[in-house]
C-alpha cells in the first residue's frame, strides 16, 4: 500500500495514469446503473446531437451515446482482462518452464516461441474471426486475443527467470538445500510479481488495441457494445459523412484515454522497478 | 620536489533523492593529500573505501549524484596553479590526455566493441591533437613499437584481444600523448599474476621514460609494494595512514594497515593468515567515532565516540589512530 | 564456417518452421471452425437468388472442389501444399474467377510500398530522435518529444489513421479521402505526384505509431549505453560529443535494433493493413476488408498465408544482415 502511495506522489506518469484509470473505472461503474439495457432497441430518438437530455447525443440505432459508452468501456475492459489473463498466464507458464528447466526443453520451447513471434497476429486473428463470424461472443473474442499474445511475454518472463537463477541469493539457497519449489515461491516470486503487474498493465493496452481493431472491422461481437463496435456502427451509419461526429468522437476519445491511462501507469511501474532507481530508493545499511 | 596535485579537506558525497527517499553516502570524507612530481603514489584500500570516488574528483570527472561538498583540488603544472573544481570544462578538457590522463581497468567493456583499436587510438589522439588518420596511425605504430606491443593489435577488435593485451593497449591509449600525470585505476585486477607482472613493468617503463607522475589505485598491496614510492591507505572514506612504501610495509602503525600487510602472502613465513571479522561499513551510515572501531582488535572506549585526529609520526608518515595519541602521551610523560 | 553453422543455418531453419506452421495454420483454421464454409457460401449465394436443389448440389460440389475440401484431411493437406508451392491460392469469390494470387499481386505493390517507406523512415527517424533524447535526457526538446510520443504510442493504429482521416481529409480537405493514385500508372510526374499525395496520410499514420515505438526503445537503449564503461571512458577523455554519440553510443545501440526491426515488421505490417482500410488505399489491407465483407474465403486465406510467409521472409533477410554489422559475431 505504501508503495502505491509513494508511486502516486513521486511518479508523475503513474499519477496521471492512475487518475485516468480511476475515471475509467467510474465510467465502468456507471454502466451498472445505466437507465437502459445495453442491447435495448431504440430506447431514445435516433441521431440526436449532444444536449442536456442526451449528454453525448444518440446513435442511428437509437441509443444514448453516453450510457452506451459506459457499457462499451465495461465490455472492452472485460475482454481485455480475460485476454490478458490467458495470454500472460500462458506466457508466465511457458517462460517459467523454459527458464527453470533449461537444457533441451528450453531450446525447443524457445525456438517454438521465436517462430510464433514472427507470425503477424492480425491477419491470423482476422482469418479466425472471419471463420467464426456470427458465432463470436465477447468471451470468444477475448479468448482469441489472449491465445495469440503469449509469445512475447513468455520470452520476457524466461529472461527474468534466467537472470534470477544466476543471482547470488539463488546460488546460496540451492547450496543450503532449499527445495526448488520453495526457492521459486519464497525467493523469486517477490521479484516476478511486480514485473508481472507492470506487464499485465501493458498487456491491457495491446488487448484493447486488438479488440478495437477487430471490432472496427466488423469481426467482433456486433450485438454487444464495446469501444470498437461503437466505432463500427458509427461508420456503418455513415456518421462521418452525415456530420454526426459525436457518435464517433466519443468512442475514439475513450479509446485514446483508456490506452494512454494504462500506458502511463505501466511506465510509472517500470520506472519504479528499474534496478537503478531502486538502489537510490532503498534505505539499506551496507 | 614540487607537488603536482593537491587535495585539501576534500569531502565528496553521493546524494540521491528518489521517490521521497534521500540518501547520502559519504564516500570521501575530509581527505587531504599532496602528490609529488615524478613519483608513483599509491592509494590502497578495500572496495568501497572511497578510492574510486577520490579518483573521480581528482580527475574532475565527478557527476551528480556525486557532489563535492567541501574542499578543493589544485593542479600545479609548469609553475601554474589551477583549482580544478572551479575551472571551466574547456580548461579541463585542454588538459586531458596531454597533461592528465587516466588508465582504467582494462575490462572487456572499456573500449568501443565495434571499433578497431587503431580507430579508437585515432579518436583519442585527434580529440586533443587534431591530425589526420594517416598521421595518428604513424604515431600510434611508433608508440606501440616503443612499448613492445605488436602492431597487429591496431586492426583488431577489443574482443579479439586477451585480457592482458587489452590492459596493455589501454595503458598505451592513455599515455600516448605523454601526459605528466597518470591516474591508473586497478590496472592489474582480474589478470593472472604473470600478466600482472607485464603490466606493472609497462607502467614502470612509461613512468621512467616520460618522467610522469603516476597515481596508482588498487586494493592489491602487492602491486603497491612493487611499484609505489609512497602509499596512502584509505578506509571508509577517510585516510588511515600514509608513508613511503618501505615504512608502510615494515612499520605500519595503524591496526588496519597492519592487517593489510599481514594478509600479504609471504613466501618465507608459514604462519596462518588472519582475517579481521566483519566488512567495511556502509558509507550512508558510518559508525561513530573511528570508522574502523567495529573491527579493530585494539579498540578502546574513546574509539567508539571520538574520531581520531591525524598524527604526524615523523616526516612523511602520518596516521589517524587513538593508539598513537596514547603512545605519544606515554612518551611525553615518560 | 562456424558463423554459417551457428547463426545462418538455425535462422533459416526457423524460417522453414514458420512457413510450415503458417501454411498448416491457414489450412487448419477454416477446417476446424464450427461453421462449414461451404454452407456459409451456399447460404450467401441463395440469399441473392433462388437455387433449385440440383443446381445447389452441383454448386456445392464445385465449391468443395475449389476449396480443396474433397478427400480426407491428409489428402487435402497434401494437395494444399502442392497448390501453395505452385502459387495457386484458388479463385477469389468476390471477383470470380480471378485467381486470388492475381488479386493479391495487384495490391501487394501498394502495401509493400507503404510498408517499406514507413519502416525505413520510422526506423531511422525514431532511432535518431531516440538516441538524441537518450543522450541528452534533460533538454526541453528531449522531454517534449518524449511526452508527445508517449501519448501517441499506445493508441491503436486504427484510431490514429481515423483521426488523421477526419482531420486532414475530411474537415480540412488537404488530402484525398480514398484511393492510391489518380490516373493510369506511368512514370509521369502527374502520376507520381498523385501517388505521393494519396500515400501521404496513410504513410504518416503508420509512421507516427512506428516512430513512437522506435523512439521509446532507442531512448531506453541509449540511456543504458550511455552508462557503459567505454562511453564513460570516452567522455572522460573529452572526446567530442558528436563523435561519442555517433561512433560510440548509437553504433552500438543500432545492433539490437536491427534484430528487433525484424520483429516489429509484423506490427508495422498490421498497422499498414488497418491504415489501408481507413483510407481506402488499394493495398492488401483494403482487399482484405472487401474479402471480409463479401465472405471471400479463399481471398482471406490467401492474404493470411501471404502475410505470414512475407513477414517471415523479410525478418529472415533483416536478421541475416546482422553479422555484417556486428564484428563480434563476425569474428568469433
Amino acid at each position: 500500500m505504501t508503495t502505491i502511495k509513494g508511486l502516486f506522489r513521486f511518479s508523475p506518469s503513474f499519477r496521471y495514469g492512475a487518475i485516468i484509470l480511476i475515471l475509467v473505472l467510474i465510467m465502468v461503474g456507471l454502466s451498472y446503473v445505466a437507465p437502459y439495457e445495453q442491447d435495448a432497441r431504440r430506447p431514445v430518438p435516433v441521431n440526436q446531437p449532444p444536449s442536456g437530455d442526451y449528454w453525448l447525443g444518440t446513435t442511428s440505432q437509437g441509443q444514448d451515446v453516453f450510457w452506451t459508452l459506459t457499457y462499451a468501456m465495461r465490455n472492452s475492459l472485460t475482454i481485455a482482462g480475460i485476454a490478458v489473463l490467458i495470454g500472460r498466464g500462458i506466457g508466465v507458464m511457458l517462460g517459467m518452464i523454459s527458464g527453470y528447466l533449461g537444457g533441451t526443453v528450453d531450446r525447443i520451447l524457445s525456438s517454438i516461441v521465436d517462430s510464433f513471434i514472427v507470425i503477424p497476429r492480425l491477419p491470423l486473428l482476422i482469418l479466425i474471426a472471419f471463420i467464426l463470424r456470427g458465432e463470436i461472443t465477447t468471451l470468444i473474442l477475448a479468448l482469441l486475443i489472449g491465445f495469440l499474445d503469449w509469445a512475447f511475454p513468455s520470452k520476457r518472463y524466461r529472461s527474468q527467470i534466467l537472470s534470477l537463477k544466476e543471482r547470488e541469493f539463488t546460488h546460496s539457497a540451492v547450496f543450503s538445500g532449499m527445495s526448488t519449489a520453495r526457492i521459486v515461491m519464497q525467493e523469486h516470486l517477490p521479484f516476478i510479481i511486480p514485473f508481472l503487474l507492470a506487464d499485465i498493465v501493458s498487456g491491457f493496452l495491446f488487448a484493447i488495441g486488438f479488440e478495437v481493431t477487430l471490432s472496427v472491422l466488423g469481426l467482433g461481437d456486433l450485438g454487444t457494445p464495446s469501444i470498437g463496435t461503437m466505432i463500427y456502427w458509427g461508420n456503418y451509419y455513415q456518421a462521418l459523412l452525415a456530420n454526426r461526429i459525436w457518435v464517433l468522437a466519443a468512442p475514439i476519445a475513450a479509446s485514446i484515454i483508456v490506452v494512454v491511462g494504462f500506458y502511463l501507469v505501466s511506465i510509472g511501474l517500470s520506472e519504479y522497478l528499474d534496478p537503478r532507481t531502486r538502489l537510490a530508493r532503498l534505505q539499506v545499511a551496507g | 620536489m614540487n607537488n603536482i596535485i593537491e587535495a585539501d579537506n576534500l569531502k565528496a558525497y553521493y546524494i540521491t533523492k528518489a521517490y521521497g527517499v534521500e540518501r547520502t553516502v559519504k564516500a570521501v570524507d575530509n581527505i587531504s593529500i599532496k602528490v609529488k612530481e615524478g613519483e608513483i603514489y599509491g592509494i590502497a584500500g578495500e572496495s568501497g573505501c572511497g578510492k574510486t570516488t577520490l579518483l573521480k574528483v581528482l580527475l574532475g570527472a565527478h557527476k551528480p549524484p556525486l557532489t563535492v561538498v567541501d574542499g578543493s583540488v589544485k593542479y600545479l603544472f609548469a609553475g601554474q596553479e589551477m583549482a580544478s573544481l572551479t575551472a571551466s570544462s574547456n580548461t579541463l578538457r585542454d588538459l586531458k590526455w596531454g597533461e592528465v590522463s587516466y588508465v582504467p581497468q582494462g575490462s572487456m567493456h572499456v573500449l568501443n566493441p565495434v571499433r578497431r583499436i587503431g580507430d579508437t587510438f585515432h579518436d583519442f589522439i585527434s580529440a586533443h591533437r587534431p591530425m589526420g588518420k594517416h598521421e595518428s596511425r604513424k604515431m600510434t605504430r611508433a608508440y606501440l613499437r616503443d612499448l613492445g606491443l605488436p602492431e597487429s593489435v591496431l586492426r583488431a577488435y577489443p574482443h579479439q584481444l586477451s585480457g592482458g593485451m587489452r590492459q596493455r593497449v589501454t595503458i598505451a591509449l592513455a599515455t600516448i600523448l605523454w601526459p605528466k600525470l597518470i591516474f591508473a585505476d586497478e590496472p592489474t585486477t582480474a589478470l593472472d599474476v604473470v600478466v600482472q607482472r607485464g603490466v606493472i613493468q609497462l607502467l614502470r617503463e612509461i613512468q621512467q621514460k616520460e618522467g610522469s607522475t603516476v597515481v596508482l589505485i588498487t586494493h592489491d598491496l602487492g602491486v603497491h609494494a612493487n611499484l609505489a614510492d609512497r602509499i596512502i591507505v584509505l578506509y571508509a572514506g577517510k585516510i588511515v595512514e600514509e608513508a613511503d612504501t618501505r615504512t608502510i610495509l615494515k612499520n605500519p602503525r595503524h591496526p588496519y594497515t597492519q592487517y593489510l600487510i599481514n594478509s600479504l602472502p609471504n613466501i618465507d613465513e608459514k604462519t596462518e593468515r588472519v582475517s579481521i571479522p566483519g566488512r567495511p561499513p556502509a558509507l550512508d551510515n558510518p559508525p561513530d567515532g573511528c570508522r574502523f572501531h567495529t573491527r579493530c582488535p585494539f579498540v578502546m572506549d574513546k574509539c567508539r565516540t571520538i574520531d581520531p585526529e591525524m598524527i604526524y609520526i615523523q616526516t612523511g608518515h602520518r596516521a589517524a589512530c587513538h593508539l598513537l595519541t596514547e603512545e605519544i602521551s606515554h612518551v611525553a610523560t615518560a | 564456417m562456424t558463423l554459417l553453422k551457428e547463426f545462418v543455418l538455425p535462422r533459416i531453419m526457423q524460417w522453414v518452421v514458420v512457413v510450415f506452421v503458417g501454411v498448416t495454420l491457414t489450412f487448419l483454421i477454416p477446417r476446424l471452425s464450427p461453421v462449414n464454409p461451404v454452407d456459409q457460401t451456399i447460404n450467401r449465394l441463395s440469399s441473392f437468388q433462388r437455387l433449385d436443389p440440383d443446381a445447389a448440389l452441383s454448386l456445392r460440389q464445385s465449391i468443395e472442389d475449389l476449396y480443396g475440401l474433397d478427400g480426407t484431411m491428409f489428402e487435402q493437406y497434401l494437395s494444399f501444399w502442392g497448390r501453395v508451392i505452385r502459387g495457386d491460392l484458388g479463385p477469389s469469390f468476390l471477383a470470380f474467377p480471378t485467381p486470388v494470387s492475381e488479386m493479391i499481386g495487384t495490391s501487394i505493390g501498394w502495401t509493400a510500398g507503404l510498408l517499406g517507406v514507413a519502416t525505413i523512415i520510422s526506423w531511422s527517424v525514431g532511432l535518431v530522435l531516440g538516441s538524441l533524447a537518450g543522450y541528452f535526457p534533460n533538454r526541453w526538446w528531449s522531454e517534449a518529444m518524449e511526452k508527445i510520443l508517449i501519448t501517441v504510442y499506445p493508441v491503436p493504429y486504427f484510431i490514429v489513421a481515423f483521426i488523421l482521416l477526419m482531420l486532414f481529409a475530411y474537415y480540412w480537405p488537404l488530402f484525398p479521402l480514398v484511393g492510391g493514385a489518380r490516373g493510369t500508372p506511368a512514370w509521369t510526374w502527374a502520376y507520381i505526384s498523385s501517388v505521393i499525395e494519396h500515400g501521404f496520410l496513410p504513410g504518416i499514420s503508420v509512421i507516427i505509431g512506428a516512430v513512437a515505438f522506435r523512439f521509446i526503445i532507442s531512448k531506453a537503449l541509449t540511456s543504458t549505453e550511455k552508462s557503459s564503461d567505454y562511453v564513460q571512458y570516452a567522455e572522460l577523455a573529452a572526446l567530442p560529443q558528436r563523435k561519442i554519440l555517433f561512433s560510440y553510443v548509437t553504433r552500438n545501440t543500432m545492433l539490437p535494433q536491427v534484430t528487433d526491426l525484424a520483429l516489429s515488421l509484423g506490427t508495422i505490417f498490421s498497422g499498414a493493413l488497418i491504415t489501408e482500410v481507413v483510407f481506402g488505399y488499394p493495398g492488401v489491407g483494403y482487399l482484405l476488408l472487401n474479402a471480409i465483407n463479401a465472405g471471400d474465403y479463399n481471398l482471406i486465406m490467401g492474404i493470411t498465408l501471404l502475410s505470414i510467409v512475407g513477414i517471415a521472409t523479410a525478418s529472415l533477410l533483416v536478421d541475416l544482415s546482422y553479422p555484417f554489422l556486428d564484428p563480434r559475431v563476425r569474428y568469433h
